[in-house]
């Protein structure tokens, strides 16, 4: 029976319909060698569903759909083999295909906050597990012998007593007709053979040959080029524009106008659609458009930074609270103070945002790009621009880069709007100066800090208070309330301090903000660690025996302090002129910290060494985290030393990396990262909880070796003293 | 219409000749290995080799390119770009591999004017390519193992 004759049930053939959605996704797919391919497997070969997320086909080929898009954190390798562990299928035996957020495939098709993995270790196990139960059962009933005496092995049944095997390709359209087991037997962990292992990424090697796919890499017959001209004085309308300049311009096509669309947050712009992407270019430098700045043209970082410091003296809305800090601080016989700034940064994804949209007659609509959130697309797309969900196809292509800003569909919007009123295919490109002009943005935090110590320097009360924007923009804040993501973190950090009171601020900004790696834990841990150091201080201790002193209780916190003392060496003595630091920091993502070692160098300082120790309970590779953890101090170090953001007469004073730099190679230190895997039902995060306490290290380091304890940043790491 | 010899292949584009290399390398040509970052020489993501020198494409003018020798990340498949790219992928260097294309471009033509770089060389000759996801420690690594291999 061919499978074009088969009774068409829930999961026993894939139908070509669905499948272009998934199976088109240009070289997302792999081959053993590590060859990308362009496939679709409902024309080449009979494929068989197991589960939505695993299809197998008569060759024996197992397709494996990873709803977790690539941004560069690894999920292209972890997600896959959380099944194929399971499954029993090497890693190099698979077909990788990214969904786009069709319901098929479940909740949860979004990348963000170090999830991907610890919100799936179990679930996605067990989808492997099913489906390799259902192939047992299929091999077990074709040969007649009890299921018992078979198992799986390298995408094969075998039967124990005799020894005969058979391949799955074989049995997949018998396994794809049983009821799938509802609680399939997962393997012990001591058996694994690629979690907990440093895998290859099977993405890697077209990541090194240019095959690699990313968003700004698609393109169909007929496609058009969109740049868009959005007021850079933030909050501004658009009044009229004139066109007839531009339209000039040879290859341009079209001048339309599309809303950019970012929460509460709305902006008309003016696209130039042209034949190619460079005459779009062109055409946008010819436009002549009236903006009505909406008295947002006076708007700027100085200004608004002293009413932050203003807004800093009111009480402020209390986060969490315990024992009697008003109390146990006035009657302290040490108390400290301090005021700590962090500036507003770009996330700056070396891909600049952009999005090749098909609008086609029948209300259908058609999506290429890179995204973070192909759930949220799909489900927002298709109720805001009125596609039924099975009319809108989303092909999520690898990202080049998200840290956050791929949140947003903003751009996605643009596009969108753009080919729906032109008809054609458009693909808008951002230019690097929308992208570091137009935001969205980290926000800056302050954060007043309040510490006391008793006769004996026992650190007795803390306060942080947290001054701040929200991330959701809203005006009417209710100022009652204390907004839980500005103050991230700030409540759970495991020091055991009697007294505590910490704060929320709120103060509106006017400007596009957003999500950024590690969120608001980036700078939070900056103040409350810096602080903590203060503390110690004037506590006249050991910053690394003044934390471990608060800590007596077992915790993830006291391991990675103690473990980070081990690898660092930190009581050997430094030579003349060095310092170090050491910083941790918990949030809802993970848990890391960084002992750093710097040295004196002219006015400034050198960084000699970084150590970071990151806490996960289970690694799926480690390899990987390191690669995570590396890259994340080297994201925290660009955001600690470069310009960061700011703003005059209502716009981003930055435009482009010369002006908004990055930290290059030169200024790379080296970095030895350390993981604590003990095991345990807990997981946590890869991605993000390397950034937070990197900073703080590198500051309480040069306060070591300097004397000079900063607590504003940016800072300049050759002019410090 | 321009002709440009990228990766020993003629082509012809109907470009204006003060369009950016990098455009007519993508759109036109269909090469999408060499990547957009910034339009203005400051990340290095669309590093290509003019005459086996590196040059970032999107600040270099299509008609200056007309009868040179255009290599893009595709057309690499000397002794010395294939150690990298097996360095690469031994030490696992990209993670977002974005700006990968473009750090290998002048990864290759560092080895091939210095076989035996120091960590200084290295620094000298990658300076130009930004890594946001934060790779530079292994692709200083990979550098030196490529190297090695090489000898």
């Amino acid at each position: 029976m061919t499978p074009q004759n088969t009774s068409i049930n829930r999961r026993n053939f894939l139908r070509l319909t669905s499948l272009t959605g998934a199976g088109l996704v240009m070289g997302m797919g792999l081959k053993a060698d590590g060859s990308s391919i362009i496939e679709n497997l409902g024309t080449s070969t009979n494929a068989f569903e197991l589960s939505p997320l695993v299809m197998i086909d008569q060759s024996g080929l197992v397709t494996i759909f990873n709803t977790k898009p690539e941004i560069g954190q690894g999920t292209y390798q972890s997600i896959p083999a959380l099944i194929a562990e399971e499954l029993e299928v090497p890693m190099d035996k698979i077909v990788i295909k990214q969904t786009g957020g069709e319901k098929k495939y479940g909740p949860g098709q979004f990348v963000g906050g170090s999830s991907s993995v610890r919100t799936n270790y179990a679930n996605l196990r067990k989808v492997g597990a099913t489906a390799k139960a259902m192939l047992l059962t299929a091999a077990s009933q074709q040969w007649n012998v009890p299921v018992g005496e078979c198992y799986a092995d390298n995408a094969t049944v075998i039967h124990r007593p005799s020894g005969k095997s058979i391949g799955y390709g074989a049995i997949a359209e018998a396994a794809s007709k049983l009821e799938a087991p509802k609680n399939p037997t997962l393997k012990d962990p001591k058996d694994f053979k690629i979690l907990g292992k440093s895998a290859k990424r099977p993405d890697i090697p077209m990541k090194v040959d240019g095959s690699a796919k990313f968003g700004i890499d698609a393109s169909v017959p007929g496609m058009v080029y969109a740049s868009i001209e959005r007021c850079k004085v933030f909050g501004s309308k658009l009044v009229s524009f004139d066109a007839t300049a531009a339209k000039k311009v040879k290859g341009v096509i079209a001048v339309e106008t599309c809303e950019r669309i970012h929460g509460v947050y709305k902006s008309e712009g003016v696209a130039v659609i042209a034949e190619n992407y460079w005459a779009a270019v062109q055409g946008r430098k010819a436009l002549v458009i009236q903006w009505d700045h909406q008295g947002n043209d006076q708007f700027n970082s100085k200004d608004y930074a002293n009413s932050l410091r203003e807004a800093a003296k009111k009480d402020g809305a209390i986060e969490h609270q315990q024992g009697d800090f008003d109390k146990a601080f006035a009657e302290a016989p040490i108390k400290l103070t301090a005021f700590y700034e962090t500036p507003v940064v770009s996330h700056s994804p070396i891909e600049p945002m952009n999005c090749l949209a098909s609008w086609k007659p029948n209300n259908q609509l058609e999506i290429w790009t890179s995204t973070q959130v192909p759930g949220s697309v799909m489900n927002d797309f298709s109720r805001i621009y009125g596609v039924k969900q099975e009319d809108l196809t989303l092909h999520v292509l690898f990202n080049g880069g998200g840290f956050g800003r791929r949140l947003y569909p903003d751009y996605i919007h643009e596009a969108v709007q753009l080919s729906k009123k032109i008809g054609k295919p458009v693909k808008s490109i951002w230019s690097r100066e929308d992208d570091t002009q137009q935001g969205p943005f980290r926000p800056m935090t302050f954060s007043a800090m309040k510490g006391a110590l008793d006769a004996n320097g026992k650190a007795i009360a803390f306060q942080h208070k947290v001054i701040s924007p929200t991330l959701d923009m809203k005006k009417d804040y209710d100022v009652t309330k204390a907004d839980g993501t500005m103050t991230e973190g700030i409540s759970e950090q495991k020091y055991e301090i009697e007294h505590m009171k910490n704060l929320y601020v709120h103060h509106y900004l006017h400007v596009p903000v957003a999500a950024w790696r590690a969120v608001t834990s980036t700078t939070l841990a900056f103040s409350h660690e810096c602080f903590l150091d203060e503390m110690a201080v004037a506590a006249k201790k050991d910053p690394m025996a003044f934390r471990l002193g608060m800590l007596t209780k077992e915790s993830d916190t006291k391991n990675i302090l103690t473990k980070l003392k081990e690898v660092s060496n930190w009581d050997k003595k430094l030579p003349a002129g060095w310092g170090r630091g050491v910083a941790q920091y918990e949030f809802f993502a993970g848990q890391a910290g960084f002992v750093i070692e710097v040295s004196k160098k002219g006015t400034g300082v050198k960084i000699e060494k970084v150590y970071a120790v990151i806490d996960l309970g289970t690694v799926v590779n480690p390899d990987n985290t390191r690669a995570q953890v590396e890259g994340s101090a080297v994201m925290a170090l660009t955001a600690a030393i470069k310009g960061g953001i700011t703003f005059e007469k209502g716009a981003t004073v930055q435009s482009n990396f010369h002006n908004n730099p990055l930290v290059r190679i030169n200024e790379m230190p080296k970095v030895e990262v350390h993981i604590l895997a003990n095991g345990g039902n807990k997981i946590k995060g890869v991605g993000e909880p390397g950034l937070p306490p990197f900073a703080p290290a590198l500051c309480n380091a040069i306060y070591a070796a300097t004397g000079k304890r900063i607590r504003q940043l940016p800072f300049d790491i050759n002019k410090i003293v | 219409m321009l002709t440009l010899n990228i990766n020993n292949n003629a082509y012809q584009v109907d470009a204006s000749a003060d369009m950016p290399l990098l455009w007519a390398i993508r759109d036109m040509v269909g090469l999408t290995g060499t990547k957009f970052g910034c339009g203005m020489a400051q990340c290095g993501a669309c590093t290509i080799h003019i005459d086996g020198k590196p040059v970032r494409s999107c600040s270099y003018p299509v008609g200056a390119a007309v009868g040179k020798k255009i290599t893009t990340i595709e057309g690499m498949s000397d002794k010395i770009t294939k150690a990298i790219q097996e360095a690469w992928i031994e030490l696992q260097v990209p993670q977002c591999g974005y700006c990968q294309s473009g750090q290998i471009m002048s990864a290759a033509a560092l080895l091939k004017a210095k076989p035996n770089p120091t960590d200084a060389d290295i620094d000298a000759a990658m300076q130009g390519n930004l890594c946001r996801c934060g790779t530079y420690q292994r692709i200083r690594s990979a550098i030196h193992k490529a190297a090695d291999m090489i000898k």
